[in-house]
């Protein structure tokens, strides 16, 4: 299910030609920087795939990697080198920062593991269908009322009963949001502590969390927006 | 050869909008590199000679002396540069409105703009790189030998054209940009050289045509940059032009006469801006007085809070970067724990004053720092990059700095609107692979417009290059899949490799920058393609020091006409005549070393004579005569520490 590494093959080092697994950023004999390894993100921070993380550890370890890889540690290196920690280096800042992000780090895993995602939306008929069912009344009023609320905002009426509607109604996608996050969180706790027969169902309902998670989330950066806050 | 250059001293400069400097570091301190003149500040101004009556190429000056000529050839000199590097023609027109130079007139579209000197043309990074040369060359006199690798600061928030400009530059000027730095990042390297802290940092950097503003983390040594915004026409000249214009005004509608038409005239009333500019940020009022060319005279009082107002709506446009930067890196200002102020226009009182509301400082107890000079402290931060690079230092070893990339890259999709490869404070080096593949059958090429921006439409951000994918096999519509690397190297310079899938083919890939020099182009512009030669080297050292020799020479020559030479002792006056011909013969070898230690030698020789003729000089003045006229008669340079002293050698 995973893009697993393939530890029997080993490849020769540039450097001492002994031969070496390829998920390795260092020779394991000669210690010279070897290519952007095969591995997923996880394996860079020589971790397994998983929703929870230690932040501070993953820091710690991005940190520890930076000194070793980062191109400022080879500006007067062989041109392989430098080559190869600028390649290493972007793989690492790229695998911190999907990881370190709760969310990119959940998108990255599903993909990882092979879950299908739906798209963003691209067209507004889209947008409209993927509205979750049981907001679909009331984001409709909600658009009207922030459509109102830029046309005073242009005419410089105050209308302070719609701003304290708006208000509230960020309010409650707000908790709204607080609520799919924690849903997630139980979702996270699932599929790290799950198997094979268990984790495809997390999967589906992490999938479903994420797209109403980024409905409601643009939602409330709409009403912030209207309400410039 | 190239053993031993990778060997030599890395330098880290500072190429600002108004001043430039070098520095190194000496031990574990970063020092800046002073020129010829005793100065650590070269001002970022080239200027064109006037062709010599004999014919032949004009000489080319940097700095001080090319800024002496501001006022009688406005047309001859060009500064602030920096405004203009990497950037296209249409932009640049009306930023030169208030600059004596302009464009050549048979500028295309599409080229690189191209500024007439005189006679002559340039492109922006050439002028750059006679700055960049006249640094070079600061070092190398200093250090007595050939350097040739550096760190190059730029503003945080240069596009990817800005900063490949700055580096073309530096490779005319025969210099191997090891890295470009960001100048708040550097600031901070700076100041976290000698306190181990731990924290959250904000660095505001307001300098003369720049502005930044970049949140970093401190811990265990690594700089981690979280955020950076800014705005790459903000800066000190936008004051100089405001009152600049509102002096032009005034000049008209008072005396009628429209300096547009006088260049010298304009750059007068610009000085006399600066002037008041800067004593306002002590004083609580300054003064115009101005001669205007039918011999009036234009003056004025412009009182601080008169000041204060009048700027307000340019320091009012560094709130808002302020404000996204706390945003992106998701922190409120009370969680920043230390803020540094870089640049000359953190001078200012005003700026100070908002510094301290956006950032809530006094309130907290908190003070801005302001330790280093705000002049020289992003070139000593260069210095400590550069140390980092040289990676054979004890005091920088354990020192990182992350630094991130300031705007989004992203490619121009269907219907003009733009698909986000790579979120604008991403980490650098940071890549993004993306497939494209092609709508009609049988088609072998693919173009891929990248552009760099926070706007939804392509044509609202900026266009960095058009790649044209070339070679791809012909096959069925959208069978072809063809992967681009797009990657931003820790320069903050996009690279982008491409191949082909499905076939095993690397797609030919056809760049067409959008804004900047070719290979060819920046090879072409090399300032003299000997300039790295040792041969040369040597060479251009010999007659430096013959030429400081001579000076010295000069001096002795006329030394028994002096007063103060007779109040020297026997023994004193034989010291001197023997290092004189010491000198007189040495400079007859080739040993460019030998010169120096014997120009030395005459100058200790010479320190006794000297400080009687400075006594001889103030006394002068007390007895009633102007210390100009004291001047003339002892000859120049009367004011330097020592009469006779050449800048001290290391």
């Amino acid at each position: 299910m995973f893009k697993v590494l393939d530890n029997a093959v080993p490849v020769a080092c540039w450097s001492c030609s002994i031969g070496h697994n390829d998920s390795t950023l260092f020779c394991p004999h000669c210690a010279k920087i070897q290519p952007p390894p095969g591995g997923d993100y996880f394996s860079v921070f020589g971790l397994q795939p998983a929703l929870h993380l230690d932040l501070p550890a993953l820091e710690h370890e991005f940190h520890k990697l930076s000194r070793k890889l980062h191109p400022d540690r080879f500006a007067r290196a062989l041109e392989n080198e430098k080559e190869w920690s600028l390649a290493d280096t972007a793989l690492l800042n790229d695998a911190y920062r999907t990881l370190k992000e709760p969310i990119r780090r959940t998108e990255y895993l599903l993909k990882l593991v092979g879950t299908e995602m739906g798209a963003p939306p691209e067209s507004k008929a889209e947008k409209v269908a993927r509205v979750p069912a049981d907001l679909l009344e009331e984001v409709f009023d909600l658009n009207m009322q922030l459509d109102e609320m830029r046309m005073n905002r242009k005419t410089g009426e105050a209308d302070p009963l719609l701003e304290a509607s708006l208000k509230e109604a960020r309010q409650k996608y707000s908790e709204m949001l607080e609520s799919v996050d924690r849903d997630l969180r139980i979702q996270w706790q699932s599929w790290d502590t799950g198997d094979v027969a268990t984790r495809p169902a997390s999967q589906k309902k992490m999938v479903a969390l994420l797209d109403r998670r980024r409905y409601l989330s643009n939602l409330v950066r709409d009403v912030n927006e209207v309400l410039g806050a | 050869m190239k053993a031993s250059m990778a060997e030599g001293r890395v330098v880290g400069i500072d190429l600002g909008t108004t001043n430039s400097l070098v520095a190194y570091m000496e031990g574990s301190t970063p020092v800046v590199i002073p020129g010829v003149d005793g100065s650590n500040l070269v001002p970022s101004v080239v200027a064109l000679d006037p062709i010599p009556p004999e014919g032949g190429r004009p000489t080319i000056t940097v700095g001080n002396t090319a800024r002496r000529s501001l006022i009688e050839t406005p047309e001859r000199v060009v500064y602030s540069v920096k405004r203009l590097m990497g950037r296209g023609m249409e932009e640049l027109t009306e930023e030169l409105k208030l600059f004596p130079f302009h464009l050549a007139a048979d500028a295309q579209p599409g080229e690189v703009p191209r500024i007439q000197l005189g006679e002559m043309q340039f492109t922006p990074p050439e002028i750059s790189a006679y700055v960049l040369r006249q640094l070079k060359r600061n070092a190398e006199r200093f250090f007595n030998a050939p350097v040739t690798q550096a760190v190059i600061t730029v503003p945080a928030y240069f596009n990817d054209a800005q900063r490949q400009a700055t580096k073309d530059a530096g490779r005319m000027a025969g210099l191997e940009v090891l890295r470009l730095v960001n100048e708040p990042t550097a600031a901070a390297l700076a100041y976290g050289l000698d306190r181990a802290k731990e924290g959250t940092i904000a660095v505001y950097d307001f300098g003369g045509g720049t502005f930044d503003i970049s949140i970093l983390k401190l811990r265990d040594g690594i700089f981690e940059v979280q955020s950076t915004n800014g705005d790459t026409h903000l800066g000190g000249d936008d004051i100089d032009n405001l009152l600049l214009m509102i002096a032009l005004g005034e000049i008209f509608a008072e005396h009628g006469v429209d300096l547009r038409s006088h260049p010298s005239a304009v750059q007068a009333v610009r000085k006399a801006a600066i002037e008041a500019k800067i004593l306002l940020s002590t004083e609580q009022a300054a003064h115009f007085d101005i001669e205007l060319p039918n011999g009036d005279r234009y003056q004025r009082e412009i009182p601080r809070e008169v000041f204060d107002m009048l700027i307000e709506s340019v320091l009012e446009r560094t709130a808002g970067p302020c404000k996204q930067a706390l945003a992106d890196a998701g922190i409120t200002a009370e969680q920043i724990d230390e803020v540094v102020l870089v640049g000359g226009s953190t001078r200012i009182p005003a700026v100070r004053q908002l510094v301290n509301d956006l950032f809530q400082l006094s309130k907290r107890g908190k003070r801005p720092h302001t330790e280093l000079n705000p002049d020289e402290v992003v070139a000593l931060g260069a210095a400590v990059q550069a140390d980092i690079l040289s990676g054979a230092s004890k005091t920088t070893e354990e020192m990182l700095l992350l630094d991130v990339t300031p705007l989004s890259l992203g490619i121009e999709a269907l219907g003009g609107t733009v698909a986000r490869i790579i979120q604008r404070n991403s980490t650098i080096p940071a890549s993004a692979t993306e497939h494209f593949t092609t709508g009609v059958d049988g088609q072998t090429n693919v173009a891929i417009h990248v552009v760099q921006g926070e706007r939804e439409l392509a044509a609202d951000c900026r266009s960095l290059a058009r790649f044209d994918l070339k070679g791809i096999p012909p096959m069925s519509a959208g069978l072809p899949r063809i992967e681009v690397k797009f990657l931003i190297d820790a320069d903050g310079i996009l690279q982008v490799t491409a191949r082909e899938q499905r076939s095993g083919l690397a797609a030919q890939i056809e760049v067409k920058a959008t804004y900047g020099l070719t290979d060819e182009q920046v090879e072409s512009m090399i300032l003299d393609s000997f300039d790295n030669a040792e041969a040369d080297f040597a060479k251009r050292l010999l007659i430096e020091a013959r030429n400081e020799a001579e000076t010295i020479l000069t001096a002795v020559e006329r030394a028994p006409q002096s007063a103060a030479w007779a109040l020297l002792t026997d023994e004193e006056r034989t010291k001197v005549l023997v290092a004189r011909d010491y000198l007189i013969s040495t400079k007859q070898g080739e040993d460019a070393a030998a010169i120096r230690e014997a120009t030395l030698l005459l100058d200790h020789a010479t320190r006794r004579f000297a400080e009687l003729m400075m006594e001889a000089a103030v006394s002068t003045a007390i007895r009633g005569k102007t210390m100009d006229a004291a001047n003339e008669e002892l000859g120049e340079a009367v004011t330097a520490p020592h009469a006779m002293a050449p800048a001290e050698f290391k």
